[in-house]
């Protein structure tokens, strides 16, 4: 199995000169057919995707008869024709992880100038959406209101959780109740979808129908497979088989399944040890901790490093984890807006001037907490800009690799890596290995000394579970075949499929016309719904469009900025995204959602002669921006070239 | 549900200024409209106008309150905190900037705790009874909470891979993010039928179960009546739920029900928050049995909610395993949260939370630990179920053999005054406690501990010792909930996997390192 992966991975290598001549074919051929797929056809393949990875090849597109660049595509071929058995394999093994359609659909993600990160350009909606939007929860607050009022009169059973009796008291406040009866109830069929089997390219989703208003669900037993546009699986290591999944089995069976035990006690195997060298070496650290969740890391590693006398200053959008560990430690907290870097400065100048509140006595140490990626935002840290302050100010900065770590970078490190940063200039560096990783758990990476220390006084390694042996296998597997040592080539393949994935995504969408959040490079898509009420038409609709998304809204944003966020997989090929733009695009239209003014990307290309800086000086001299409006097959014609330009 | 009324997206990007106007307008209208329907807005305007008409400049000054009042709700509230502010000009600050040493993030590690490192077994190879340590040596097992010795059980490896094969390892996303798989489903379901419960709901890790749950119910105002020797992760989550916290005497129902009393008497007359009585089944501090008969009585009567933390029991106790309420002979749905540990005897991992369905529900919307965290991965959720269904069809094989090692035990240490057992005869963790003659520092017990452990080993026997949590500095006169200070232990983790044999023999060599270690120092 390995072998065979890993030569198609060099074929892959061997023909980049083929590759590079059918591009220019492909080019030649896109502008000089003009026959489009019918709408019908698209939504035919659309709705179909178990027969998506077999029947690829025959949708649409021109790009797809060219792929035979791929090594397994074509010595795979024969095979599916004559035996079901194959075919079958092959269809199970693509719908975890998808066959990459065409060398050139990659891309390295790093950040090119080595300077400071600029802000992503927000764009706003027109104003009368806001007001729809604001107007929405108006209703829905009085609505709420008014129905709380005659039903704990008139249908108190429904209201027992919410009122005091017999002399205990509510067990829910309704005030704190509100949002989850009123609003998240009536979205509820598009949260907590119960799955089965591999969270991978494709996800299976349990049917299930609600027929009191979601208050409770039945199951149809019907199976549904969709494109999985919402798992944490960046680099697609959410897979059954592969070397992964087989070093796993063999990890079980030589291990057994648990390693009952604390880190401290007698559950540390020889296993943890290798895994937190290899994690070590990875993020570029000189030791590292492995615990079996990566919640429980954050809340219980800032009692160890602050406490009361320490101040930590949190970016406003950081995870519930963080919030939980920093108000656990007892330190004074405090917040600076979401990545800006000014505001934070301020803060630390006051804080470090002013000293302890009352007493004026200097902090004892003052950690600044951020994340590598925000998961709601897409965007990144300014890591250099944070170094920067670090070496002027004097703080300690912890950084929170969830999303980041496998998921950004050429060499997949994460954020140090991706902004070229040295490891050494951020002091504690956490991540989770339950997202690009494909197992669960989480690591706290820093200088030997540190973490010594931590082993020996760190709640999380004093008492909560050692992770599972076949979990630490899935780790150590993957994090080798990232690093080259697994399957070489493959690890860089999958880093760059999700590079190029991320990036063409969020262009096409911003050609479409949507207003999308967060950084080119960044495997998180969001893209802003607005109205509450479009976060569940959105879900459906793509839902019945066999897609499987997440939306979110408040209060895990803010009140106004509904979404629903994309994430990418190296697990996805470029058909996948295809068949989610046309259909985004559908939708988009019919929710009324594309609203981008321009600004923030999307344009069209400049015209022969006019270079960016001419563009960048028309419009500061108030020139008009165009909004972007592309029709969807014009997109995903261009998508691939454009994706790997400066994205406009 | 539908989409908004504007017929064609390009009309609002091309809006220019006549479409603006008409907006607005039509805002302006619908303001208007609106304000005519807040109840008593005809009242005002009618007030305003004849103001006006009276007295243009009443309304002025009227006015001028109006914007004062805002203006005062609107103040920011912290500046009250400001006035300790000190203002500074730029290069104060600067120079303030220079001058300030923050202290190394962690203290440097003192001799002690770089014993306590290097002495942490490694087990090279599968954990069981018998395990291979890092340095060569095998050693009797003592020191893995692998209670019916499953951890390495050929059978359950099997189905473990099994569901490897179809399931993957992670699940990729948290459990409302399509992190939920049937298993885990399943799962919860096995646990809720086997303790008698009607709902349950599994977290992705034991340790921070509990300090999930307490906050997702207790918060600011609410009571929590708490055994002063509750666990570590018990005493942060009644931290974080911001709760008024009232300690009793470790086990003592008259002090229970005295703080009951007092905390009735103390809140008569206000309005009425949630109350909680929160213990563990088993205590982790010590070993021995929480009164819950008594407990579940006094709850009832004073009208409490019972969260009970089955960590050390569930499994274990009771004649089936179902834990602590089995014991009693009381049904589980009289305990309002069951919370337990899925990693240690059901080798499996992560944390559970059985209750009603609402409470059940009200944690999958709320319970922190559950909603910003992956799922389980879901071969530890079916060896779980595994385990489960090998209980409940043979519940003596597993727990008589059990309680039989844990009595060898007993009475394999009973005959040394070196040494008393504050563990339960339920208790498959035994605490041995060391009785050195005079008082001694926590440093010195820790050492003395520590030189039972190395014994131990060196006879080939692995136990284990409490490790503390020292209070953070700065934290030593607050609240005492801050650390874990338990009595000096040594802990030995029982396996129903051991014959008789072994266990007097592992018995006897840890009396004699006892006795050699403690009679030195005497
Ligand atoms: C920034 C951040 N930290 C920590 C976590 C928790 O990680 P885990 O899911 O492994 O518990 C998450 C997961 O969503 C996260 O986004």
């Amino acid at each position: 199995m390995p072998r065979k992966a890993s030569s198609s991975v060099s074929s892959i290598i061997d023909t980049p000169k083929r590759a590079t001549v059918r591009t220019t074919n492909k080019i030649v051929q896109f502008f000089a057919s003009s026959q489009k797929p019918s709408p019908g056809e698209t939504k035919l393949s659309s709705s179909y995707p178990g027969a998506l990875p077999k029947s690829a090849p025959s949708i649409s597109l021109p790009t797809i008869s060219l792929s035979t660049a791929t090594g397994e595509h074509t010595s795979e071929a024969p095979m599916v024709v004559f035996s079901p058995e194959e075919a079958r394999r092959t269809a199970r093994k693509h719908a975890q992880f998808g066959p990459l359609l065409h060398s050139s659909h990659k891309y390295v993600s790093q950040h090119n100038d080595g300077g400071e990160l600029e802000e992503p350009i927000e764009d706003e909606p027109p104003y009368f959406i806001m007001f729809t939007t604001y107007f929405s929860y108006l209703i829905l607050i009085i609505f709420g209101h008014v129905r709380d009022f005659f039903g704990k009169r008139f249908r108190s059973s429904k209201y027992t959780n919410l009122k005091a009796q017999n002399g205990y008291a509510a067990l829910n406040s309704d005030f704190d109740n509100f949002y989850v009866r009123r609003l998240k109830k009536r979205l509820d069929d598009c949260f907590s979808r119960p799955i089965t089997g591999v969270p991978g390219r494709y996800i299976t989703l349990l049917g299930r129908e609600s027929k009191d208003y979601n208050d409770t669900f039945n199951m149809t037993g019907e199976k549904i497979e969709t494109l999985n546009m919402s798992s944490y699986n960046y680099l697609g290591f959410a897979q059954s088989e592969g070397p992964c999944a087989d070093a796993s089995e063999e990890s079980i069976r030589k291990y057994g399944v648990s390693a009952a035990g604390t880190r401290s006690d007698g559950g540390t195997l020889d296993l943890h040890v290798d895994c937190e060298a290899l994690i070590a070496r990875f993020v570029g650290k000189p030791a590292s901790i492995l615990y079996s969740m990566g919640y429980g890391t954050n809340a219980w590693i800032f009692s160890s490093l602050v406490s009361k006398g320490c101040l930590i200053i949190s970016d406003e959008l950081n995870h519930a984890s963080i919030r939980t560990g920093a108000r656990a430690s007892g330190a004074m907290i405090d917040m600076f807006k979401h990545n800006h870097m000014g505001d934070l400065e301020n803060k630390l100048r006051e804080y470090i001037s002013q000293g302890q509140p009352r007493t004026h006595r200097p902090w004892k140490k003052i950690l600044v907490v951020v994340e590598g990626l925000y998961s709601m935002e897409g965007t990144m840290c300014n890591l250099p800009a944070l170094v920067r302050l670090r070496e002027k100010y004097g703080f300690y900065l912890f950084v929170d690799e969830a999303h980041s770590v496998g998921a950004l970078g050429p060499r997949g490190r994460g954020v140090c890596d991706f902004f070229g940063v040295d490891p050494r200039d951020v002091d504690i560096l956490m991540g989770t290995l339950t997202k690009s990783f494909g197992a669960n758990g989480g690591y706290i990476a820093a200088e030997k000394c540190i973490i010594d220390k931590l082993r020996a006084i760190n709640a999380g390694v004093l008492m909560s579970e050692a992770p599972a042996p076949g979990v630490v296998t899935q780790i150590t597997s993957s994090l080798k075949m990232i690093t080259g040592e697994l399957n070489t080539g493959e690890g860089e393949e999958r880093l760059q499929r999700l590079a190029f994935n991320s990036r063409y995504l969020r262009l096409g969408l911003k050609r479409l016309g949507f207003i999308v959040l967060g950084h080119d490079d960044s495997p998180i898509v969001p893209l802003m719904l607005y109205n509450p009420a479009k976060m569940p038409a959105f879900s459906r609709e793509m839902l019945k469009r066999k897609i499987s998304v997440v939306v979110v809204g408040y209060p895990a944003t803010p009140l106004v900025s509904s979404r629903v966020r994309f994430c990418l997989s190296a697990a996805h090929n470029k058909d996948d995204l295809d068949r989610l733009l046309r259909a985004c695009d559908e939708v988009g239209d019919e929710l009324d959602l594309k609203l981008s003014s321009g600004i923030a990307g999307g344009a069209i290309p400049l015209p022969e002669g006019v270079t960016p800086e001419m563009e960048a000086e028309r419009i500061a001299k108030g020139g008009k921006v165009a909004a972007p409006r592309w029709p969807v097959e014009e997109v995903i014609k261009r998508g691939v070239q454009d994706t790997k330009l400066t994205l406009r | 549900m539908t989409s908004s009324p504007l017929s064609s997206p390009s009309q609002i990007f091309n809006m220019d200024y006549q479409d603006a106007l008409a907006l607005l307008v039509t805002i302006r209208d619908m303001a208007i409209v609106q304000f005519h329907r807040i109840p008593g807005s005809a009242i005002l305007t009618r007030y305003i106008k004849m103001s006006y008409q009276h007295d243009p400049a009443r309304s002025v000054i009227e006015l001028c309150l109006v914007i004062f009042a805002i203006q005062y709700l609107l103040a920011p509230k912290y500046s009250t905190q400001k006035k300790n502010f000190v203002k500074l000009r730029p290069d104060e600050v600067d120079e303030l900037i220079e001058d300030w040493t923050p202290e190394p993030l962690v203290a440097p590690l003192t001799e002690f705790e770089q014993e306590q490192i290097d002495k942490t077994p490694v087990i090279a190879g599968p954990t069981g009874t018998k395990v291979k340590l890092t340095n060569g040596r095998t050693v009797t097992n003592l020191a893995s909470t692998n209670f019916f010795n499953l951890a390495n059980q050929p059978a359950l490896a099997e189905s473990a891979i099994t569901t490897l094969r179809t399931y993957g390892v992670g699940p990729c996303g948290p459990p409302g993010f399509y992190g939920t798989q049937d298993v885990h489903v399943d799962c919860e379901q096995d646990i809720a039928e086997f303790i008698g419960s009607e709902a349950c709901i599994i977290y992705a890790q034991a340790f921070s179960t509990i300090s999930a749950v307490i906050p997702a119910f207790a918060k600011r105002g609410d009571i929590i009546v708490v055994d002063e020797k509750v666990n570590f992760a018990t005493q942060k989550a009644l931290q974080l739920s911001r709760s008024t916290i009232r300690w009793y005497k470790h086990n003592d129902m008259d002090d229970l029900e005295k703080v009951l009393k007092k905390v009735e008497r103390e809140f008569r007359g206000r309005e009425l928050t949630r109350r909680f009585i929160v213990t563990e089944a088993l205590f982790e501090d010590g070993g021995d049995v929480a009164d819950l008969g008594t407990i579940v009585k006094l709850k009832f009567q004073y009208k409490y909610r019972l969260i009970l933390d089955e960590t050390n029991s569930f499994g274990v106790v009771g004649e089936t395993g179902r834990g602590l309420t089995e014991y009693y002979n009381l049904p589980a749905t009289d305990v309002d949260m069951i919370v337990g540990t899925l990693a240690t005897t059901f080798v499996g991992g992560g944390g559970f939370c059985c209750g009603s369905k609402e409470i059940v529900h009200h944690q999958r919307i709320s319970g922190l630990a559950y909603v910003f965290s992956a799922a389980l991965p879901a071969m530890l959720a079916t060896t779980v179920s595994e385990i489960i269904k090998m209980l409940r069809e043979n519940p003596e094989n597993f727990i008589t053999p059990l309680r039989e090692n844990i009595k060898t035990f007993h009475a394999a240490l009973a005959k040394t005054d070196t040494l008393t057992i504050t563990s339960s005869l339920i208790n498959p963790t035994i605490s041995i406690q060391l009785n050195g003659k005079r008082e001694m520092s926590n440093d010195e017990q820790d050492r003395l501990a520590q030189d039972v452990v190395d014994e131990c080993l060196a006879n080939g026997v692995l136990v284990t010792r409490v490790k503390r949590i020292a209070l953070p500095a700065g934290m030593s006169k607050g609240p005492k909930w801050f650390g874990w200070n338990p009595a000096m232990v040594v802990k030995v983790y029982v396996s129903s996997g051991f014959s008789k044999k072994d266990c007097e023999k592992a018995g006897s060599v840890i009396r004699s390192a006892v006795t050699k270690v403690v009679g030195k120092k005497r």
